[in-house]
């Protein structure tokens, strides 16, 4: 069966590449799922949980804010400006950061929605293990 | 000890002291330089991915002259002007290549008739424009060794705020970076980007290998998706000519503590010169005092 080549890459450097059999992205509009033969696609990213199925079965969830992803015979790329690694993420720190940006109490604050991603994110990869 | 041989001994201490401290400065700058050039081919895959999605974009996107990033107004009076300069001097003419280069893109504006509205980078150019009284619309100290995408897009974000505020509400109509260009170790220059408006129409419509985009689908649309994108590609710009400034930097200040160190050996190999002709001259002096001394004994 047909592969996914996925790239994540975020403004700082390259996170992760490899082999996939599913990604599942969350865009404006609502989660879209990738599998291999998916037809292009170039969409928006929203601060989310992208969650990807390696070609082996295992499970991996990256933190990402703000950027997009893009299809195209089944290449996927993904550019967020922030992304991080559910097991690169420091909880007491996301933790922290969200203490900090409920304190100075803005509307959407991009800095508490990236706060609550980034616990949501470390907390579901606890669940999977 | 004579007088005078104390005095060069002196000197030749002191001037050991600083050449430690400047060969350190050098070691340090040149590993620097080498992380700072990892970090700039880390950012490379990211610039990639953006330019040919936005040109993928533009491409479906309809009427992409008209977008408020890319539209020039023709008769601009207001330029925002971004220095990027150091945080820290002891960089030869580093700081001080690219405020000439500021100087002249401002004088340039001014003769065409529009304001400049200078952001500046770094504490070398803010305390330039602050000892000459000037207003600085942003300033950014503390990161020049080391700039994060966090403070780039600080920056991008600002930039951005003051190219879509109306001209008559203080925004602008043009933006510029001056920063320097990181060609190689041996070379970079002071150089000047025009960021907006974007200037990537003509280029836009076919992608690198020269082949056309494929049909993509667009979330939420494609002139959505340009939206998103084009504020990413000013962010990016910035971080972009950080951190190329920052390789500048730690390669300029290689360059100068180098040349600082070979002065200063230099100059301590003539002063021990010295230092011994003293030596021998008060040897000399107290043999013929001794024989002096004999003589007129025996006499």
């Amino acid at each position: 069966m047909a592969e996914l080549v996925v790239n994540v890459v975020s403004a700082e450097r390259s996170l992760w590449s490899g082999t996939a059999k599913s990604v599942v992205a969350k865009t404006p509009e609502g989660e879209i799922g990738i599998m291999p033969g998916h037809e292009p696609v170039l969409a928006l990213l929203v601060d989310s949980a992208l969650r990807i199925e390696e070609a082996d079965g295992t499970k991996m969830l990256v933190a990402v804010h703000g950027g997009f992803f893009s299809v195209d015979s089944n290449q996927v790329n993904v550019i967020a400006e922030i992304a991080e690694l559910a097991e690169d993420i420091d909880l007491d720190r996301a933790k922290a950061a969200l203490a900090a940006a409920q304190a100075a109490n803005e509307e959407d604050s991009s800095a508490l929605r990236r706060a609550e991603t980034r616990i949501t994110v470390a907390g579901m990869a606890g669940s999977l293990r | 000890m004579g007088a005078q041989l104390r005095v060069y001994r002196r000197r030749i201490r002191s001037v050991q002291a600083t050449k430690k401290i400047t060969k350190a400065m050098e070691l340090i700058a040149s590993s620097r330089i080498v992380k700072a050039q990892q970090r700039l081919n880390a950012s490379m895959p990211y610039l990639t991915l953006l330019n040919s999605a936005i040109s993928a974009a533009a491409s479906h996107a309809s009427d992409v002259s008209k977008h408020p990033l890319m539209a020039k107004s023709a008769d601009g009076t207001r330029a925002a002007v971004l220095i990027v300069t150091a945080d820290r001097g002891l960089a030869g003419a580093y700081s001080s290549n690219v405020i000439k280069e500021g100087e002249s893109l401002t004088r340039a504006l001014t003769e065409r008739g529009v304001q400049v509205v200078p952001y500046v980078v770094g504490r070398k150019g803010v305390g330039y424009y602050r000892f000459r009284g000037r207003v600085m619309a942003g300033e950014y100290v503390g990161f020049t060794d080391l700039p994060s995408y966090a403070d780039a897009k600080q920056i991008g974000e600002d930039l951005l705020e003051a190219f879509l505020r109306p001209t008559s509400e203080g925004g602008c109509d043009e933006i510029h970076i001056v920063y320097t260009y990181f060609t190689n170790m041996g070379s970079q220059q002071a150089r000047v980007r025009r960021v907006l408006p974007i200037e990537v129409v003509d280029e836009v419509v076919t992608s690198e290998s020269g082949l056309p985009f494929p049909l993509y689908e667009f979330e939420p649309g494609p002139e959505a998706v340009l939206d998103g994108l084009l504020p990413r590609y000013i962010d990016q710009t910035v971080y972009l000519a950080l951190l190329m400034a920052a390789a500048s930097e730690h390669a300029a200040r290689r360059r100068a503590m180098k040349s600082a160190t070979d002065n200063a050996e230099e100059l301590i190999r003539t002063l021990s010169r010295q230092a011994n002709q003293a030596r021998q001259g008060e040897i000399t002096q107290e043999i013929s005092e001794i024989v002096g001394g004999a003589d007129a004994l025996s006499a």
